[in-house]
């Protein structure tokens, strides 16, 4: 009994004992593709955003039809899988006539364009304010984190639809706005890690030899949020994707006739009980790009974990 | 404050022009605090103003060239807080330093860093975990723009052989290395400007014993070999006594003796000095965790005790020291200092 329970505990101190003695650090690439694809969910997610991606950049390549030629005479055609399908229009075609395919491709461009430059507008907000209330601490923490609690109290989707409303929607407007509201998650993140960093000797021992606070922020302490922030930006895309499709839902995003998602659906929502498709697939493919952007981050964060890389 | 003209740094210093101990009473000493203090605010926000805490009071000490100044204490005396004073990373709330006769108060950073330099307490914080060791030695020669790329680069080379280190270690990060190996990081990075001072901020205390001994004889070596003048920071006696030339004792923000390694290990003078001597560990077996006989913890630095702040957990208090903070004097002329009422 005890000389069974005995053998493996030594084997294995044994083992770690010479995994810790010699430093072989495995060549850096070997390692990056040891850590994603030994990770499913960040596996897939990788992949379908990169697909998404792809078909952004060569959408005018692999679209089939013109998204804007209107063709009165094959209004609402089903898909090719119903009866009344044709290879012609492989998703079927909406109720003026455009080509569901060719629409869903050009619109992986509007969601992934609002999606990144949102959350890159955002990102540089919330960062500043977040590093900056962490390093400083007292009075810029306090009055930072008033303006942070201020923004938490603000429901997004009503600020943002009262404001497209004054506005008038476009994309622009729509970027610029969700940039400027979804903040709130990089400011919080960031000044917690900052505290966290602010005390570490190696940013003492930087201020002793008298670098700038620019190149203390940015060269010792932003390499070492970095990871967290590119989960933080991923739940932002995503979140700025859906938000998107929610205000062009409702009428005060993206206008007409650009094939955003969120606008397809809008405009299919009264063929929806006898022709459901008509939602569906774009509704599907929201589905699925905010998925796989998920996956990506929380992959993300898992490699960005302590254990993760030291 | 100009004072880079008074020493090359550029390069290597001849050992010739290392100080020797005749001619410290003629040069100012290397280090001089004058009655620094530091206070803190405690709880203080947007709307509400906080309580003042004494982390540092009154200290005036002198190091001179060449020498090592002990400061021991237990955690929580304000020898954290002194050493961040003398690095420029917090500014004193009284009183002042003067690095080789000159002050610091309104010193530029940069010119300070070329004279003092830390080593710190944890090598696993003191490096930048993004950055490889070469970057991390070569940054002050980079952040004061000395020397070219590659001059940097075989400077770079040059301390790490110094400090033993093996040179294919500039291109590993400090999560390759050891405990040990990264505290020689960190003091190559101290050295590379060629520094007066070296402020130790307990630089063993977290590395395993026989890598405390290592790290020990290359600070001396480096001192013997640079004529390096250190401020060495621990709450370990037995590290103290193998290393200083002076001792000052710390408690509660205030130097409460101060003199050479044979007065405060031979024959202490203050109850508290005697007390931190009698908690060193024996190596004799069966004797257990020596009893010192101070028995409460530190009292609340933000509220002292009135008189003497050690009073409370002195066994020879008398009336007095509740009343009278003694004064920290030199009175047998010996050069030593206790601040005790019964000394």
């Amino acid at each position: 009994m005890t000389t069974s329970h005995a053998s493996p505990r030594v084997s294995s101190a044994a083992t770690s004992a010479i995994s810790g003695e010699i430093p072989l650090p495995a060549p850096a690439w070997s390692w990056v593709t040891r850590r994603l694809f030994g990770h499913r969910g960040l596996a897939i997610g990788l992949v379908l955003v990169a697909l998404a991606m792809l078909i952004a950049i060569f959408a005018p390549l692999l679209a089939p039809h013109d998204p804007y030629h209107q063709d009165i005479a094959n209004r609402m055609v089903p898909p090719v899988w119903h009866d009344k399908g044709s290879w012609t229009h492989v998703l079927g075609t909406d109720k003026l006539g455009r080509d569901t395919l060719s629409r869903l491709l050009f619109g992986t461009r509007i969601s992934l364009t609002i999606g990144l430059v949102a959350a890159l507008i955002s990102g540089v907000i919330g960062t500043t304010l977040g590093v900056l209330a962490g390093y400083f601490g007292g009075r810029v923490d306090a009055v930072i984190s008033y303006i942070i609690t201020t923004r938490l109290a603000m429901p997004v989707v009503l600020v943002a639809l009262a404001l497209a409303s004054l506005t008038g929607g476009s994309l622009t407007t729509v970027i610029v706005l969700l940039g400027l509201l979804l903040w709130d998650r990089f400011a919080v993140v960031s000044r917690s890690v900052t505290q966290q960093m602010r005390d570490a000797e190696y940013v003492y021992a930087a201020r002793t030899l008298g670098c700038s606070l620019p190149y203390i922020l940015l060269r010792e302490v932003l390499p070492n949020i970095a990871g967290s922030l590119i989960v933080v930006m991923t739940l932002e895309m995503a979140h700025a994707i859906l938000l998107e499709a929610t205000l062009s839902f409702l009428g005060m995003g993206v206008q007409p006739p650009l094939p955003s998602w969120g606008l397809m659906v809008a405009e299919g929502k009264a063929y929806m009980f006898f022709q459901p498709w008509v939602i569906a697939i774009p509704g599907i493919a929201l589905f699925v790009l905010v998925l796989a952007i998920n996956l990506l981050g929380d992959g993300l964060r898992d490699l960005n974990a302590p254990g993760g890389r030291n | 404050m100009n004072v880079d003209s008074t020493i090359e740094i550029a390069g290597p210093r001849p050992l010739s022009t290392a100080p020797s101990a005749s001619s410290t009473s003629r040069t100012p000493p290397a280090l001089e605090l004058c009655g620094l203090s530091k206070t803190f605010t405690l709880g203080g926000g947007l709307f509400k103003r906080g309580r003042a805490l004494g982390a540092v009071s009154d200290v005036s000490l002198r190091i001179p060239r060449g020498q090592v100044m002990g400061l021991v204490g237990e955690s929580g005396c304000g020898k954290s807080t002194l050493a961040k004073m003398l690095l420029g990373l917090t500014t004193p709330s009284e009183g002042d330093v003067l690095v080789d006769g000159k002050p610091l108060r309104g010193a530029n950073q940069k010119a300070l860093a070329r004279h003092v330099q830390p080593i710190f307490q944890d090598p696993y914080s003191s490096l930048n975990p993004r950055k490889r060791i070469a970057q991390i030695v070569g940054l002050p020669l980079q952040v004061h723009g000395i020397g070219t790329a590659r001059e940097r680069a075989a400077r770079v080379a040059e301390t790490l052989d110094v400090v033993g280190l093996p040179r294919r270690a500039a291109d590993q990060f400090p999560g390759q290395l050891s405990g040990g190996q990264r505290q020689r990081v960190a003091i190559a990075r101290a050295l590379i400007m060629r520094p007066d001072i070296v402020i130790c901020d307990e630089p063993t205390s977290a590395l395993d014993v026989s890598v405390q001994a290592q790290i020990l004889n290359l600070l001396l070596d480096l001192k013997a070999e640079f004529g390096l003048t250190y401020l060495f920071i621990s709450h370990d006696l037995a590290v103290v006594e193998h290393l200083v030339d002076r001792v000052a004792v710390m408690y509660l923000g205030r130097i409460v003796e101060e003199g050479t390694r044979e007065q405060i290990f031979g024959a202490p003078r203050h109850p508290y000095t005697r007390a931190l001597l009698d908690s060193a560990l024996t190596p004799e077996p069966g004797l257990g965790v020596p009893d010192i006989g101070l028995g409460d913890a530190m009292p609340d630095p933000s509220d002292p005790p009135a008189g003497c702040a050690f009073h409370p957990r002195c066994p020879r208090a008398q009336p007095v020291c509740q009343q009278q903070r003694p004064r920290l004097e030199d009175i047998r002329g010996d050069n030593a200092r206790v601040a005790c009422h019964l000394a």
